[in-house]
């Protein structure tokens, strides 16, 4: 008990200056938002063409599980050694660690399309990038949003080890207290890893309702389930 | 006007799904194509908005040929129904009516406008306008899918099973519906169904298709079970044939016969005179202004007793001019005279009809 | 040239000199696996089967298995250090953790995915509630929760190399290895074994399940 009241205090004493708490969490959400948004800017588009096409999508998807079996703290490690303390090839590994995902739902999302919906759409008079824009995407927002969800959050556990190679982050309390044998700064570190992972998915989930279609919203719940389960599956 | 000039349409996996196909649909009718699955009806639709595109030979709308004008804009001109509908899950339901209308760049107000006047026109409730699909009945989503068709009032439809995913119930009211909002419209329709029944109801005329898309028969309805050109034909028709020829047909279509007619002043011994003459046990009675009493058997009759008092029946079913003869058989089979007594509006007795009559007038 | 730089980059010599090193690393990375995984499912299956027969504990224990998902690993591991230290328990408990989100949907999913008709045709012949489960819903929702522990030991194989910051050894510990003395070769070496591990793990675990539900297999 004793030790968490340190924990507590631990934080008014560091909460400024060039290692304090504000400067590290501006650190972390600036690798892990820049990577996210990169993500998405090379994913969104590589989904929904092979979506749309439905051509290469078995390929995406073992891309993808074999991205899953990639230890990002492998990567991490390989990055320092072939660039020394670099944010750059940190910052490829993010983005390669959240691009499978993305991939991977948005081609679900877009393939899970009611056919007929589709053929409706088309039959309607649709130009190919109409049926993309105003149909496929809108009904796939549930699936494409829980991907990047899953791929954000993986982001910022993972920013944590950039720290351990010397950059910021919030992972450098971990790091250096582990170093130094301070458990009061491991633990006070560990704390604010968890809550902004958890801050980080609480504003996605604002976000996804946002951008889901109201149409969508009250079967989305079950459907997103159903369909990350088949995903899961294939 | 749709015509059909040598149409073949060849699959990449080498089935042919539509054979050289010659085929007029003409304009403001109904032309149902029907045929086992796998016989091609379906690509046929489909080739006319290009959903589908045909191997070889031309398809024209109105004299012009549908390969020289873009598929989209093509396709925005033509109403088109499927039956799981393929409604935008995402959209309410005047957002779905409007697609069509913001394609092709309506102002706001005007298709606020044709939304709600569509929306009435289709049977649906004015609440309905906002909701989802995924809150609405099966039978609501395909007049949804109807009114959604007919949003810019293109002169062709293709609809295709559009009510084969309701129940029987859902379906006779839809088909009602949709035959008395064609007698408003008079589009051009192409109409695929797998039920020679429904093809029946609701076509024009009606092409019968067999497996690998060949063209057995194209015919109105009524000339298709009275002549089906093969046995192929005469057996997708179904054993039932003659009686579904004549659901067709009205009783105008044939002359009634006077019958064993007396007045309520005659005695039984002229009733006995008539019947014999026309060779029943049995007569009509007609009341002097000429309306029907009912009928009455020689064996309850004394030959002194007045018609008038004697015991006269009523007529469980009796037709009218506008009747099928399909009706006019149910009320012989159901009569113990073995005759349909025919009325007009009125109840003005207007004769008898047997089936003998009715054979040697249509089969 | 190249080949220069390969073998800068790469030294097959210290394979064949640290065999024992990285086999004892491999074992310590499967045992890290296996037991959490096999934990993980002792919790989930209970907790799955009491999701099913009362749905209303589902929300709640997505929403709780979610959370602890959604902590990073490193933070889960340090979050625990004050209570079981730099130990095998804190590596266990923290990998077990990840498995329940994952092993408790699948399972639920698995078995409320079983078609009506088919739930509906074993009651209408008498099966018990129990029967039903056992001898029907289970046996068709096996592939749905293989899928589930194919899943979260893929994932688990993944993080088992962050244990290594705690000390409990893994292929994680070749990275360490590699990073202190800057010097590639341990790195490769265990990025290669824990990708062949996973890919080999999914494989079988996929083999298995098409064993166990042949009538599966058509599907596939």
């Amino acid at each position: 008990m004793a030790f968490f009241l340190e924990v507590l205090a631990w934080f008014p004493d560091h909460w400024s200056g060039t290692t304090g708490v504000a400067r590290r969490v501006a650190q972390h959400v600036g690798y892990s938002s820049a990577a996210s948004l990169l993500a998405v800017a090379i994913a969104l588009p590589l989904g929904l063409a092979v979506g749309h096409t439905g051509k290469g999508g078995q390929l995406a998807i073992n891309v993808a599980n074999v991205g899953r079996a990639i230890p990002s703290f492998g990567i991490v490690i390989l990055a320092f050694i072939l660039a020394g303390i670099n944010l750059v090839p940190v910052m490829v590994a993010l983005v390669a660690l959240a691009i499978p995902p993305i991939v991977t739902n948005t081609y679900v999302g877009i393939r899970s399309v009611d056919p007929e919906v589709r053929d409706a759409a088309e039959g309607m008079g649709m130009t190919g990038w109409q049926v993309l824009r105003r149909v496929e995407l809108p009904v796939a927002m549930p699936l494409v949003m829980a991907g990047v969800r899953t791929a954000t959050v993986q982001v910022v556990a993972t920013a944590t080890l950039a720290a351990f190679i010397g950059l910021g982050g919030l992972g450098r309390y971990i790091f250096d207290g582990l170093q130094v044998r301070d458990s009061v700064r491991v633990v006070a570190g560990a704390l604010l890893v968890a809550a902004l992972s958890l801050l980080t998915e609480l504003l996605l989930a604002a976000l996804q309702r946002t951008v889901v279609p109201r149409g969508l919203r009250d079967r989305a719940a079950a459907e997103t389930t159903r369909a990350k389960t088949s995903a899961a599956a294939v | 006007m749709i015509t059909f000039t040598g149409v073949t349409k060849r699959f990449r996996d080498g089935t042919t799904a539509v054979d050289d196909l010659n085929l007029e649909v003409p304009a403001g009718e109904v032309v149902v194509l029907v045929g086992p699955s796998g016989c091609g009806k379906t690509t046929t639709l489909r080739m006319v908005n290009r959903m589908v595109e045909p191997s070889n030979g031309t398809i024209t709308v109105d004299g012009r040929d549908i390969m020289s004008v873009p598929a989209p804009q093509l396709r925005r001109g033509i109403g088109y129904v499927i039956q799981q509908v393929g409604l935008f899950p995402h959209r309410t339901v005047a957002a779905n009516i409007a697609t069509v209308p913001a394609l092709v760049g309506w102002d706001k107000a005007r298709v606020r406008a044709r939304v709600d006047e569509l929306i009435a026109t289709v049977g649906l409730p004015a609440g309905v306008a906002d909701r989802y699909p995924h809150q609405l009945s099966g039978g609501q989503r395909q007049r949804v899918g109807v009114a959604r068709a007919l949003a810019v009032d293109p002169p062709i439809m293709l609809m295709d099973e559009p009510f084969g995913a309701v129940d029987p119930i859902v379906r006779a009211n839809l088909q009602d519906e949709f035959l008395r909002l064609q007698a408003e419209v008079r589009k051009t329709i192409v109409f695929v169904t797998h039920d020679i029944d429904e093809a029946i109801t609701m076509g024009d005329r009606i092409a019968i298709f067999s497996q690998g898309g060949v063209l057995e028969q194209y015919a109105a309805p009524e000339q298709l079970l009275a002549d089906p050109a093969n046995a192929f034909v005469a057996d997708f028709l179904g054993a039932e044939r003659g009686l579904k020829r004549l659901a067709l047909i009205p009783v105008s279509e044939v002359t009634a016969e006077p019958g064993p007619v007396v007045s309520p002043d005659d005695d039984g011994a002229t009733a006995e005179r008539v019947a014999r003459a026309h060779g029943s046990d049995w007569v009509v009675v007609v009341a002097p202004d000429g309306r029907l009493r009912g009928w009455a058997s020689l064996h309850e009759l004394e030959p002194t007793t007045r018609m008038g008092d004697a015991t006269v029946r009523p007529f469980a079913l009796q037709v009218n001019d506008t009747d099928s003869l399909r009706a006019a058989l149910n009320a012989m089979v159901t009569s113990r005279t073995g005759v349909a007594v025919r009325v007009d509006a009125t109840g003005v007795y207007e004769g008898i009809l047997t089936q003998e009559l009715i054979s040697k007038e249509i089969l | 040239m190249t080949a220069a730089l390969a073998a800068a980059f790469f030294r097959w010599d210290w394979i064949g000199s640290h065999l024992d090193d990285i086999q004892s690393r491999l074992t310590e990375h499967v045992v890290l696996t296996v037991v959490p995984v096999a934990i993980g499912f002792v919790l989930a299956f209970p907790l799955a089967l009491a999701a099913v027969r009362w749905p209303r504990l589902y929300g709640p224990l997505l929403g709780v298995t979610g959370v602890l998902f959604t902590i990073p690993s490193l933070a889960l591991f340090v979050l625990l250090l004050p209570f079981t230290g730099l130990s095998r328990a804190t590596a266990v408990i923290g990998l077990t953790t990840y498995t329940l989100l994952i092993l408790v949907r699948n399972t639920v999913e698995g078995i409320n995915g079983v078609p009506r008709d088919v739930r509906e045709a074993a009651e209408a012949m008498g099966y018990t509630r129990l029967r039903r489960l056992l001898r029907v819903e289970l046996p068709l929702a096996v592939p749905v929760i293989l899928a589930g522990v194919r899943i979260a030991t893929v994932t688990t194989i993944g993080l088992v190399t962050i244990t290594a910051v705690i000390g409990q050894g893994g292929l994680g510990q070749l990275f360490i290895d590699g990073f202190i003395r800057r010097f590639p070769t341990p790195l490769i070496v265990g990025l290669v074994l824990s990708i062949v591990l996973a890919v080999a793990a999914d494989l079988s675990l996929l083999a298995a399940q098409r064993w166990w539900t042949p009538w599966s297999r058509a599907g596939n």
